[in-house]
């Protein structure tokens, strides 16, 4: 059985389209906070 | 034969791109909307990242050094200019061809336009011709990036009545964010790519270019605009408009005849102004104000966590803005702005790194979030329906302060330089002057007030454009029709 939200839409497409965005902005992030680290050091 | 027009009302290829096929589903989660805005402002957020090219591009004969014959850094920096400008420009020219059109169609254009910009440009690394990379980057990508920018503003408003504040930041937010990926993945490509021979810039162009197409039409594939009667589970719209915020909507040009545009165009220009021309400068700026103190690998870091607190400010402020109203946030940013620009050179005669550190950071969070409030501002004033084409033209702010901001931060320090003034002092004029910029900002916020009922379109003017609309189609219909008939 498909895992629908409460409106309707399937979870998984949820998913997958938050994870599309999200994964390339939170390394994009990480990749700037480790470089922003250096100002503490 | 099927002409375009009815190859498109037969639901063909630009059948897809049409609002009416964009159109949600009973049943379709308005959460699937934020990450299509995301994979357009994503994209078109390298913008800020554009920098990363410069130095190798200023070695493309040279590799090791620039040769005679190499471009200039002042020639490059002519590239990121253009691509501002019409940003400003395609988003003041195409605002309501962007609405009336939906946000698949114009999401579809500003890939295409994206990422045929960094095509272009890679052909014009290839035949060492300036003026290649001016057109593909600048003109097509700067079209790109007002058409993205503006894309998917207006849809949000509509999925999220109830936080049109906090669905616009989100957004926004990807282009703040964009850059935090683009750079260290250009960075990472070039060094795939150069050779000996070569400094991988046009390969890295290419790559970029066939990633941001792809990316954002997969946004413009996910993008659906709700049922007219749609509204969220357990929202209801207000009856009666507020104090400042309107039931009624503006139309597009008309919005440019009441005084609260141009006070929110001012108040946009003003704090846009402020906070790049800082951002600009803020390596160079951190370590003249603290000689000794912060090296340049701690000024690179400066500028990452600017970077990091203007993107996560574009949200915090946003979607504060729908609890506290959008002339309270930008209250906020006005007085907290003065003060902090104010207190600045003090942090620079005391000598503390920390205080430096936590005004800007501040100071950079309000920025963004100047640029994700101002949609939800425009929805208050002028209504849903031409947010995205008034937000267009609204964008023209931001092209003269990326103008007036650097510009001003440069002379008065070169001025201040000039007439004997140690490095370390040299920002402190110019921070009093972002501080008096501030302060006329809030004078601007202070006078917005509803706009003129005599400005809200009537249900008659409505329905006349609808029919405009239809007839227009109609007719350009008919008139791809005749040929085919003869």
């Amino acid at each position: 059985m498909t895992n629908v939200n409460q409106n309707g839409t399937p979870a998984w497409h949820l998913v997958l389209a938050w994870g599309f965005v999200g994964i390339p902005l939170a390394w994009g992030v990480a990749q700037t906070i480790a470089n922003a680290m250096k100002l503490f050091q | 034969m099927m002409t375009v027009v009815e190859t498109q009302r037969s639901g063909g290829l630009f059948g897809f791109l049409d609002r009416s096929r964009t159109i949600a589903k009973p049943g379709f989660s308005r959460w699937m909307v934020p990450p299509a805005a995301l994979c357009i402002h994503l994209c078109i957020g390298q913008a800020y990242a554009f920098s990363v090219f410069n130095l190798p591009m200023t070695k493309l004969i040279g590799i090791t050094q620039s040769a005679p014959g190499d471009w200039k850094l002042t020639e490059l920096g002519w590239i990121f200019s253009i691509a501002i400008f019409f940003l400003g420009a395609s988003a003041a020219v195409f605002g309501r061809w962007v609405e009336e059109g939906g946000p698949r169609r114009a999401m579809f254009a500003a890939g295409l336009c994206w990422g045929a910009g960094f095509l272009i440009s890679a052909a014009g690394v290839y035949a060492h011709h300036l003026w290649i990379i001016y057109l593909g980057y600048g003109v097509l990508g700067g079209c790109g990036l007002g058409l993205g920018y503006i894309s998917p503003v207006s849809t949000l408003i509509k999925w999220f009545p109830d936080r049109p504040g906090m669905a616009t930041g989100m957004a926004i937010m990807g282009f703040g964010g964009g850059a935090f990926i683009a750079s260290p993945l250009s960075v990472w490509l070039m060094q795939k790519f150069a050779t000996p021979s070569h400094v991988g810039v046009a390969e890295t162009f290419i790559c970029l270019g066939v990633i941001y197409l792809v990316f954002m039409w997969v946004g413009a594939a996910i993008v659906r605009v709700p049922a007219p009667t749609w509204k969220p589970e357990g929202y209801t719209p207000p009856v009666q408009a507020s104090k400042l915020i309107t039931t009624s909507d503006v139309f597009v040009y008309d919005a440019l005849k009441t005084p609260q545009f141009w006070f929110i165009w001012a108040v946009l220009c003003l704090n846009v102004t402020a906070g790049i021309g800082v951002l600009g400068q803020a390596s160079a700026m951190s370590q003249e104000m603290f000689p000794g103190k912060v090296t340049a690998v701690a000024a690179a870091g400066f500028v990452g966590l600017l970077s990091l607190f203007n993107m996560l400010g574009r949200f915090f402020w946003a979607s504060t803005s729908d609890y506290i109203g959008r002339k309270n946030t930008y209250f906020c940013f006005f007085v907290i702005g003065t003060v902090l620009y104010a207190l600045v050179p003090s942090t620079g005669s005391i000598g503390s790194v920390a205080l430096f550190v936590l005004c800007f950071v501040v100071i950079m969070s309000m920025y963004g979030g100047g640029f994700a409030t101002v949609p939800a501002y425009l929805k208050d004033m002028f209504g849903t329906r031409y947010v995205g084409a008034i937000h267009g033209l609204l964008i023209t702010a931001w092209s003269v302060a990326g103008i007036l901001g650097p510009v001003l931060v440069n002379y008065i320090r070169e001025y201040q330089i000039d007439h004997g003034v140690p490095k370390a002092q040299a920002y402190n004029t110019t921070m009093y002057v972002m501080a008096g910029l501030l302060v006329i900002g809030f004078f601007c916020n202070l006078f917005i007030k509803a706009v003129n009922k005599r400005y809200h379109m009537t249900p008659d003017a409505e329905t006349a454009l609808a029919a405009a609309a239809t007839a227009g189609r109609d007719v350009a219909a008919s008139l791809t029709r005749k040929p085919a008939n003869a």
